[in-house]
Formats: structure tokens, C-alpha cells, sequence
């Protein structure tokens, strides 16, 4: 279970959450949709606590980790795996070495059963044999596939994935949406998206969190979230921008 | 102004406050021993192995250098064969740990807070975390270990260097007697300056590691953020060199006397 209780985080003088609340529970699948720039990721590092609030709560089963320190939390992040929007692939080491980092910091395997595992994940994410390539010869997408291979390959109780298909071309997209899907069913993972893409916040999403002005503006399930009549909410669904004067 | 000022105290404050954090982190670490064997292994190779050329060359010349100056002054007092004598204790002491570290500082500080700050830029640290790895275990501990243990075998070679070459140089250039010379550099350079050169060069080689680390740990985000962190690690490294010496010099030439 995961649960935000009232967050609060600005940078400098720019205020990000203020007052952000939120429960998902075990096994849940939530979308988290919001517009570019406010505070999806910031929220989600929150989870995990890469970020410390400024005030709040968050809770990891009933456990509050903000007053953590660094190593204490270490025992926490266990139970996670995240997506970076970013990839955040260790470009020192090969593709096979960013996938196994896990594997090797959490279980006690022999070097075979850490290969059959990696060989496993990576042909899950459609990257068959690229274990000796490294992050810098990968293309974007691919490079994305690989971080949630990182993430998912020992089986963590919670997934966090930062737009995990964004970049990507419409049919990988689609067998990332359902490769997200069969980790949530096959291990009841948590699993916490958070997407520009409406298909996927549509088919990964059991419910729809909408973020804007710095909170959550609209919760619900994705058909009724869809069907929406609130003019922020059909705004955002839509794709319509505000029209501006423009001087030309 | 007012409001600048009191921010850049606040700033260094909180820098200074981040600093010993680190310090701590890695002084608990490093004693409970959570040390990656190869990753340690691979740190003392690029510490230690890729910065012999270097070293080498810097403790060639000093040598040499130190040898003719000596010779010049103690000539002109009649005393050419206690050249090699002060030069052995110099190296020992001073030249050997610093110059070492001085030449490692430029070399491996910036090149640990470029590999840092860009894998904090490319949020490769946060992702490091997230898989429940503490970045200090894993990246800063290695490197300070590696520069404990790298430091001291090369000043040990640039020393060695260093008298070999000063005593080319004193006896086949400059004609000074070469037993006269052996005999009263061994009986003017004691254990004592080896190891005090051993001690500084092992508390060098720490703080090399430790201040790069941390400048690539709080690097600013972007391509410049890097590019100053590089900067300051060098730059940052090296000071903290030749004012610790200073210090270290006082203590253990106090703690030397007392022997
Ligand atoms: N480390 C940071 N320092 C300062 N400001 C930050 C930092 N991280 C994020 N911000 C600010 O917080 C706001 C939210 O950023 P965030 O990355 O969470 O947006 P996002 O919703 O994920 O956007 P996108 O959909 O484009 O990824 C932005 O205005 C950004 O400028
Ligand atoms: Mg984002």
C-alpha cells in the first residue's frame, strides 16, 4: 500500500506539490496524467524517497518513510522498482550489467541463473541478445526497454514507471502497456504509471489520478474519467491548447 | 548585498554541513567494511597504475632539480656531499607525498567528479538507489579506499625515483663523491622521514577521493555544472593539500622530536 498524506515540495521559491494526497493499495494499478511540468515525476521520486517533502506524509505499508534516513530507506526501496523517464541506464557497464545490478544487490545467485534471468527480461521487453551492447549504443526507446527490464527483473512488490512509452512507436507502445499489465497480474505488483499517453493511462490505469495546480485535481476509474464534463479534465483528454493572442 | 551575503554564509554553512555528512557516511562504511572487492580493485588499478607516468616524470625532475640547486648553494660552503642528504630528507617529507598528490589531484580528482556529476547529472545515482544501493557504499568508498592504498606505493616510487635520479645527476654531472654522498644521505635520512612521508601521502590520497566525491555528488544539474565541478575538485584537492601539509609537517615533526 501506498499512501501520500497532504505532500508538500517546492524548489527555491517555486512551489511543486502543495497538498497532495493519495492511497493506492495493494496489487492497484493507478495512472498518475498531468500536464508537462507539474510535478508527475517530482511526485513520484517522492514515493520512493528520492526527494524529502517539505511537509506530508508517505506511507509504504503503514510504514512513514519520510523521516528516514538514507540507509534505513535502503530496506524500503526493496520492494520497488522504477522506470527513470530519463532511463538512467549505468552507461559504464553493458546492457546485461544494468539488468543484473539488481538481481546481484538483492538475491544470492549463481552467475548461470543471474544470465537465464537477464537473457528472460530482456527478450520480455523485445531486446533479445543485446546483453553485450552498452547504454551509449542503444536508441532512446530502446534504452527505455532496457531500464524497465532493470526495474522489473526482480520481481519488486511495487513499480513505479516515469512515462515508460513515451518515445516509443505505437506497437512497442502497445507490448510495453501489456507488458506492464502482465507484471501487475502474474506477481499482483503494484504498479504506479505515470503517462501523457491516455491509451496507456486508459489500459494500465484501474484509476485515473489527474494532477494540476500543484494537487490532485481528479480521481476515478478510467471509463468515468473519460467521460468526464469538467472543463480542465476534457481539456487535458481532448488536447486542446488555450488559444493566445499571438502578434503575428 | 546584505541579503547575498548572508545567503552565500547560509550556502557555505549547508556545504560545509553536506561535506561531513559525506565524510561520516563513508567513514561508517569504510569501518564496517560494505566494500565491493572489484570495484576497489578496479580504483586502485586506475588510481595507482594509470597515474605512475605522471608521478614518475614529476619525481625524475624534482630529484634532479633539487640535486643541482642543492649543490649550487652548499658548494659555495664547501659541504657538496651533503647534497644527497637533503635532498633524500626533502623528498621524503615534503616533495615526495606532495607533489604526488599535487599531480594525482589534477589527474584522478577531476576525473572522479566528472564520472560523478555526470551520473548524478543523468540521474544514473538516483536509479542507484532505487535499487537499493547506498551511493557512498558503492561509489565513494571504493575510491577513497583506492586512494588510501594508491597514494603511498606511488610516493614510494616517486621518492625512489627521485633519489635515483638526484644521484645521476649529483655524482655523474655535477662530480660530487659518490661514497660520501650515499654515506651521509643514509646517515641524515632516518625511518622516520619514510614514514612521515607514508602517513601524508595515506591522509593525501583519502582527501583526494573524498573532496571529489563529494563535488561530483552536489555538482550543479547540466553540462556546466560539470565542467566546475571538474574544476573544483582539482583545484579543491590541491589546497587542501598544501595546507594540510603545513599542519601535518608541525604535528608530526612534533610527534617525530618526541620519539
Ligand atoms: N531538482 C529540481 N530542482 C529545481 N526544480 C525542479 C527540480 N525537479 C523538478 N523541478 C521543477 O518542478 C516542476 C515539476 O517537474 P517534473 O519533472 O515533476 O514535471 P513532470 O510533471 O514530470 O513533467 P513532464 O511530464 O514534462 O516530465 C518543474 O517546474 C521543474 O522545473
Ligand atoms: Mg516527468
Amino acid at each position: 500500500m501506498i499512501e501520500a498524506r497532504n505532500l508538500k515540495k517546492g524548489f527555491g521559491t517555486q512551489p511543486v506539490l502543495d497538498g497532495v494526497s493519495f492511497r493506492i493499495e495493494n496489487g492497484e494499478s493507478v495512472a498518475i496524467i498531468g500536464r508537462s511540468g507539474c510535478g508527475k515525476s517530482v511526485l513520484l521520486k517522492h514515493l520512493i524517497g528520492l526527494l524529502q517533502p517539505d511537509a506530508g506524509e508517505v506511507l509504504i505499508d503503514s510504514e512513514n518513510i519520510v523521516p528516514m534516513n538514507e540507509r534505513q530507506l535502503l530496506r524500503v526501496r526493496r520492494k520497488f522498482g522504477m522506470v527513470f523517464q530519463g532511463s538512467a541506464l549505468f552507461d559504464s557497464m553493458t546492457v546485461a550489467e544494468n539488468v543484473a545490478f539488481g538481481l546481484r544487490r538483492h538475491e544470492h545467485l549463481t552467475e548461470t541463473e543471474i544470465a537465464r534471468r537477464v537473457a528472460e527480461t530482456l527478450e520480455m521487453v523485445d531486446l533479445p541478445g543485446t546483453e553485450t551492447k552498452n547504454p551509449a549504443e542503444l536508441s532512446g526507446g530502446m534504452r527505455k526497454r532496457v531500464g524497465l527490464a532493470r526495474a522489473i527483473v526482480y520481481e519488486p512488490q511495487i513499480v513505479l514507471y516515469d512515462e515508460p512509452t513515451t518515445g516509443l512507436d505505437p506497437i512497442m507502445s502497445d507490448s510495453i502497456d501489456q507488458l506492464m499489465l502482465r507484471v501487475r497480474d502474474r506477481l499482483k505488483v503494484t504498479t504506479v504509471v505515470v503517462t501523457h499517453d491516455m491509451r496507456t493511462a486508459r489500459r494500465v490505469g484501474q484509476r485515473v489520478l489527474m494532477m494540476h495546480d500543484k494537487k490532485i485535481y481528479a480521481s476515478g476509474a478510467p471509463d468515468d474519467f473519460f467521460a468526464s464534463r469538467d472543463p480542465v479534465v476534457r481539456q487535458f483528454i481532448d488536447g486542446v491548447a488555450d488559444p493566445k493572442e499571438t502578434p503575428f | 548585498m546584505i541579503y547575498s551575503a548572508k545567503q552565500r554564509v547560509t550556502e557555505s554553512l549547508a556545504g560545509l554541513g553536506r561535506f561531513t555528512w559525506l565524510a561520516k557516511e563513508a567513514l561508517a562504511s569504510l569501518v564496517t567494511f560494505k566494500v565491493a572487492w572489484r570495484d576497489l580493485l578496479y580504483q586502485v588499478y586506475f588510481i595507482g597504475v594509470k597515474s605512475q607516468a605522471v608521478v614518475l616524470v614529476t619525481g625524475a625532475f624534482t630529484g634532479m632539480v633539487l640535486a643541482a640547486q642543492t649543490y649550487y648553494q652548499f658548494h659555495k660552503v664547501k659541504m657538496d656531499t651533503a647534497t644527497l642528504a637533503v635532498v633524500g630528507v626533502s623528498l621524503c617529507d615534503e616533495l615526495g607525498p606532495v607533489l604526488t598528490g599535487l599531480m594525482v589531484a589534477g589527474r584522478v580528482g577531476a576525473a572522479i567528479a566528472a564520472e560523478l556529476g555526470t551520473m548524478r547529472v543523468t540521474e544514473q545515482i538516483d536509479a542507484l538507489r532505487t535499487l537499493a544501493t547506498h551511493p557512498v557504499d558503492y561509489l565513494v568508498v571504493p575510491r577513497i579506499a583506492a586512494g588510501h592504498i594508491a597514494l603511498p606505493l606511488l610516493t614510494i616510487e616517486s621518492i625512489c625515483v627521485g633519489i635515483g635520479a638526484s644521484y645521476l645527476v649529483g655524482v655523474y654531472l655535477l662530480g660530487i663523491d659518490a661514497t660520501y654522498s650515499w654515506v651521509n644521505m643514509l646517515r641524515y635520512t632516518h625511518d622516520v622521514d619514510v614514514m612521515i612521508g607514508l602517513i601524508k601521502a595515506f591522509v593525501y590520497g583519502g582527501l583526494i577521493a573524498l573532496i571529489s566525491c563529494y563535488k561530483g555528488l552536489t555538482c550543479r544539474l547540466g553540462a556546466e555544472g560539470v565542467g566546475r565541478a571538474t574544476t573544483e575538485a582539482a583545484v579543491y584537492s590541491s589546497i587542501t593539500i598544501l595546507i594540510t601539509n603545513f599542519f601535518l609537517t608541525l604535528v608530526l615533526g612534533k610527534i617525530a622530536s618526541l620519539l
